[in-house]
């Protein structure tokens, strides 16, 4: 660590794995509920329960993106941040919203609309939340002695982020103008401007982890973020083809969705080129597992399960189906939640001045969190494919087709069981790790 | 050699072409297709209160409409075509969890006026052009039950 304001990150790191850990309680609810143990029905029911899970995978993961940026901004700018109260009162805030929306789906306080169940007044809260953010960050770069491209990049992936969250807060009459500015949000968010997030703090992990020079690393995160946002945008119509919008989307769609998964492939060559040609060998393994891990499961999750039902003849089957969930789960693991471990294991060490990166749990909590992963994706494989062919094709009931695919979800909770014990362990360490301290400064060159 | 200015350009140039090409789609979608394909006319103010009522108890958070929601009960879409008002009102009025094939739903005995709008909306949406979408069963298998 080289300024002391960044020590700030801890305390958004650690409220991340808590909400990501109240995430995982949510999903076995759901996990049970399926397999027909839906014993908690009078108190959570399956809907408070699902918008509960979604939610919190979502204030989790900005909350690390949030930590990995109050670490990486002032270290590229080469300046402290502009205000280390205002940081503090950010991330209360951030804790303050996220429990009332939270406490509040309990209590039939919502708007159901997937993802963006958040009430419009609490809404507002979010917006004012993230303007103090990038307030921050903003000043901290337009003081600092250095604009860098990674730090332009993320910058500019959590700008986009706050403004596209502003046409989901519009009411609409009509549920497919609801619908098609939904995925503004929802699919602008994870298949565009976030992958501009995650492109930032790869490259700012491959230039400290691999010391490859900059410049170069720098060159291919232009060629990968153009990429993405060449297939993304218009991609966003595979989110169009079914909802009462035209058929053109069909074709635009359909192609540019095809191509989602080239900025994919490009972050997996380009992470494991950049560590192939790094001479430099940095002590912290596990860092760079969870670097190379992110570019990899990323490619397989996000690009390669996306690209199964994103055509549109596959997706008329599949839409609306468990399919949906096989790739939504895979891919924010590998996309989202590997690179905040991946953040979060960098670093760590640098801001508790301890180096606990050898220990043999730290590669236990890759594995298992990993593999356990795959299984759960696997059994939603497994059920969403018996249910597109049960009730799509043969035209099953869907409650006797839930019925017999129940048995899914029992590899599904256990699959999940070795996922928790994973990240069970990777939070161990964490806390392991103890508090930042100004001790763990590194001198200044 | 491929130069970082070049990469630059590639990624201004790509990003701000696809995003005018996307919002010239989205404008023509929005201004003279949808209002089409969805009937905006018959958007009463029963429906929009059906649509409010959707929403404000989270029915997506179990099932899915146009394909869009959770997985844990039947895609709506279709349900008025399905299964007709008395059905669909039986199940929002029902004071004890409606539950045909075991998995249980919320029981929200909602009024009647309620579950007219509701029915409404569920109508509305039934209208709605969705480019074929849900698609009928290649076979139409007979169950035993």
């Amino acid at each position: 660590m080289k300024y002391k304001s960044q020590k700030v990150a801890y305390w958004f790191f650690a409220l991340s794995m808590l909400l990501l850990s109240l995430q995982i309680i949510y999903g076995f609810i759901m996990g049970f509920a399926h397999m027909g143990y839906d014993n908690l029905h009078d108190f959570i029911p399956f809907n408070t329960a699902r918008a509960v899970h979604t939610n919190l995978l979502v204030v989790w993961l900005l909350s690390g993106f949030m930590g990995a940026a109050y670490y990486i901004i002032p270290e590229e700018a080469e300046n402290e941040l502009v205000s280390v109260k205002w940081a503090y009162i950010q991330l209360i805030s951030l804790a303050v919203v996220g429990v009332v929306a939270i406490v509040g789906y309990h209590f039939n306080y919502w708007e159901g609309r997937k993802f963006l169940e958040i009430p419009r007044p609490l809404d507002w809260l979010v917006v004012a939340n993230v303007l103090l953010f990038l307030g921050l960050i903003l000043f901290t770069l337009y003081k600092g002695k250095k604009r860098t491209t990674t730090s332009l990049v993320l910058t500019m992936g959590l700008v986009f982020a706050a403004l596209l969250y502003l046409p989901g807060m519009i009411w609409f009459d009509n549920q497919t103008m609801d619908s098609f500015f939904r995925w503004w949000v929802v699919h602008l968010w994870v298949e565009g401007v976030w992958e501009l997030i995650m492109g930032g703090i790869l490259a700012f992990l491959l230039i400290k982890i691999t010391g490859v020079d900059r410049e170069v690393i720098e060159k291919w995160l232009y060629v990968i973020v153009g990429l993405t946002f060449i297939s993304g945008i218009l991609g966003t119509g595979h989110h169009y083809y079914y909802i009462g919008a035209p058929k053109y989307w069909l074709i635009i769609g359909g192609i540019f969705s095809a191509l989602e998964p080239l900025a994919f492939l490009g972050m997996a060559l380009f992470a494991v080129a950049m560590y192939r040609k790094g001479e430099k060998k940095h002590p912290n393994k596990i860092a760079l597992m969870w670097t190379l891990g992110t570019a990899i499961v990323s490619f397989v999750g996000a690009g390669l399960l996306g690209l199964a039902h994103t055509l549109p003849q596959v997706n008329l089957w599949t839409h609306g189906t468990l399919v949906t969930a096989m790739h939504g789960h895979l891919a924010f693991w590998g996309a989202y939640g590997m690179i905040v471990f991946a953040a979060i294991s960098y670093m760590m060490p640098n801001m508790t001045g301890r180096k606990l990166y050898d220990s043999g749990n730290g590669l236990t909590a890759f594995w298992l969190s990993n593999i356990g992963m795959i299984g759960m994706t696997t059994a939603f494989a497994a059920a969403g494919v018996a249910q597109v062919y049960m009730e799509r094709i043969m035209g099953l009931e869907f409650g006797d087709v839930q019925n017999e695919i129940q048995v899914h979800f029992l590899i599904l909770v256990l699959c999940a069981t070795l996922f928790t014990t994973g990240v069970g362990i990777f939070i161990y360490e964490f806390i392991r790790y103890g508090q930042p301290t100004d001790e763990a400064l590194e001198q200044h060159p | 050699m491929l130069s970082k200015s070049h990469a630059r350009t590639f990624f201004l140039g790509g990003t701000i072409l696809s995003f005018a090409v996307f919002l010239g789609l989205s404008w023509h979608t929005l201004s003279s297709e949808v209002p089409k394909q969805t009937n905006e006319a018959g958007l009463t103010p029963e429906v929009i209160r059906g649509k409010h009522l959707w929403e404000s108890n989270n029915c997506m958070g179990c099932h899915t409409i146009f394909g869009e929601g959770a997985y844990y009960a039947p895609e709506l879409t279709k349900v008025y075509e399905r299964r007709g008002d008395a059905y669909i009102k039986a199940a929002l009025m029902s004071p004890v969890p409606w539950s045909p094939r075991g998995r249980k739903m919320v029981a929200y005995a909602l009024p009647e006026s309620d579950a007219n709008d509701l029915v409404a909306f569920f109508k509305w949406v039934n209208e709605v052009d969705l480019n074929g979408f849900p698609p009928k069963p290649k076979y139409k298998v007979s169950q035993n039950k």
